[in-house]
């Protein structure tokens, strides 16, 4: 009894830290975000874009980092061009899908590790970059991810038919007349934005997870778009404050921390689809 | 008949490759066309050019000026992701809707009723609320061909159909052979379904159109049935052994 004092006592004492409602803000728009857009990438079968765009994003900090620049004024702009050539090199062809993000991703990562080496060698804000720090959000990611997650939701509420149908059928979309390319652009460019706003929190090694867990585990229980769509939104959400809250209380790292619990939620989805085929054969 | 499409010396090209060559076919209202060939011939560049995603690099590909392009069905091929695609019935026929609808698209109550009344009449209506890829191969090209024909209130009047038959059991192809044919003789719709299954299109279209990278064959399944190039291809399709061939190992007919 009084451990679970001490313990709830420990995460009042949490949220008066101003970093942490910080990270809370942020980590929670990012993640609706990430698992709204995740559900469109996912299912279009460019969940590795989130893993693509994360690599280029650390590029382009630990260049900026280097060069002393603003690390968003150049991570934002690198990283949304990189999302545009994915798309392009994807659709025209030319590179398969996965070669085309192993390349991009790779490429970005040397790029970064080497101006870093040839300056100010590996230091703590590198590291950051990599494992994600919640100390490394200021007021401006709060603006931005607000403001992110602000246009997200509403070209989720505005066009959710038309994302569903290019979803779901890309060219039959088009033989509709609707333009697709517009709304995988936008995809995207959105999607940059998550990543890039989202990296330093999580780090660049695990911020597209938040893009394909909720949803692999949405999948799992539902059967219709719109509810994997808000299913996958409510587990992010979910599985963020869990794993913020289990990082805090065993001093862990916090990207890691919700990478695990997202796992977990996910093996659970997963046994409870195994069970449910189980029923329905006996 | 009235002529619907009339095709011109039709060259297909992408980035300056040619795809298909030498199209030189009229398509009439009430037609049903069946379109056969290799992997690789052409046949799905030809469907592109149907629905306006592609242009012509060479040559007029010319629809009446009466005929209102917005009333093109469009079936496409199944990709594997579409199979196990977490979307309700509902959710699919409705986006056939999408096309006609203005930049901010939500569905009214006339739309789903409309939709409603498409499923029952393809015998989907109680399968409304199912998840996609929970439906057999054949209730999935059913859903296909049900948001096909949402997507015009006053009736579809060509459906272009590419390759629908992919991995059904035959008696699953019958059935959507004759679902289709009951839509081209009832509702006058006219039909373009590419395919490979020679030997069952040719029990059901009006015409053939037989492509190898360029225009091999034209005409009505009779004079198909009784050119070499399509019997070639029937009794290759076969192995010589069914009975719509009617050629055999040997060639009955030759």
């Amino acid at each position: 009894m009084t451990d679970f004092s001490s313990a709830l006592g420990g995460l009042g004492a949490m949220f008066a830290y101003t970093f942490v409602q910080r990270a809370l803000l942020v980590g929670l728009l990012v993640s609706i975000c990430a698992a709204l857009l995740g559900t469109s990438l996912v299912l279009k079968r460019y969940s590795m874009i989130g893993d693509g765009l994360s690599h280029v994003g650390f590029g382009s900090l630990a260049v900026a980092t280097a060069l002393g620049a603003a690390p968003l004024a150049v991570a934002l702009p690198v990283t949304v061009v990189a999302a545009f050539l994915l798309l392009r090199l994807t659709e025209q062809g030319k590179l398969k899908g996965d070669a085309a993000i192993a390349l991009l991703s790779a490429s970005a990562v040397a790029i970064g590790v080497f101006v870093i080496s040839m300056t100010t060698g590996m230091n703590t804000d590198v590291d950051n970059f990599l494992f994600g720090s919640i100390l490394a959000l200021n007021e401006g990611d709060v603006v931005l991810s607000s403001v992110l997650c602000a246009v997200v939701l509403v070209l989720f509420v505005l066009f959710y038919n038309r994302i569903f149908a290019v979803t779901f059928d890309e060219v039959h979309a088009q033989a509709s007349g609707i333009r697709t390319g517009l709304y995988s652009s936008l995809l995207a460019v959105l999607t940059a934005f998550t990543i890039v706003v989202g990296m330093r929190m999580m780090g660049a090694l695990l911020i597209s997870s938040l893009v394909v867990f909720p949803v692999l585990s949405a999948m799992c229980l539902r059967g219709s778009f719109k509810a994997v769509t808000v299913l996958a939104a409510c587990l992010s959400v979910a599985c963020y404050l869990i794993g913020i809250m289990t990082s805090f209380m065993l001093a862990t790292p916090t990207g890691a921390s919700i990478v695990i619990i997202n796992l977990c939620a996910y093996l659970v989805c997963r046994a409870s689809l195994w069970a449910r085929g189980r029923v329905r054969r006996t | 008949m009235s002529v619907l499409l009339t095709c011109t010396d039709v060259t297909f090209s992408y980035e300056g490759r040619p795809a298909v060559t030498d199209l030189c076919f009229t398509l009439e209202r009430g037609d049903y066309l069946c379109v056969v060939g290799e992997n690789g011939s052409g046949k799905s560049t030809l469907v592109k050019g149907l629905l306006g995603l592609m242009r012509p690099s060479k040559g007029t590909m010319a629809f009446d000026p009466a005929f209102d392009c917005r009333r093109i069905g469009y079936v496409p091929q199944q990709s594997s992701a579409q199979r196990n695609f977490p979307a309700s019935v509902t959710e699919i026929v409705l986006s056939g809707l999408l096309g006609h609808k203005r930049f901010f698209s939500f569905y009214s109550a006339a739309d789903r009723a409309r939709a409603r009344d498409i499923l029952a009449t393809l015998d989907l209506d109680n399968l409304h609320k199912r998840s996609f890829g929970e439906l057999s191969g054949g209730q999935q090209q059913r859903v296909l061909l049900a948001r096909a024909l949402c997507g015009r209130a006053d009736g579809l009047e060509l459906l272009v159909l590419d390759e629908p038959m992919s991995g059904l059991d035959p008696h699953i192809k019958t059935g959507l052979y004759e679902l289709v044919r009951a839509l081209n003789s009832e509702q006058g719709i006219t039909v373009c379904m590419v395919t490979h299954d020679v030997n069952t299109a040719v029990g059901y279209a009006s015409k053939m159109l037989l492509l190898s990278t360029h225009q091999e064959f034209f005409g009505s399944t009779h004079e198909f049935q009784h050119n070499p190039l399509g019997r070639d291809l029937m009794r290759d399709s076969c192995g010589g052994h069914c009975a719509v061939c009617g050629v055999g190992v040997g060639g009955r007919d030759d």
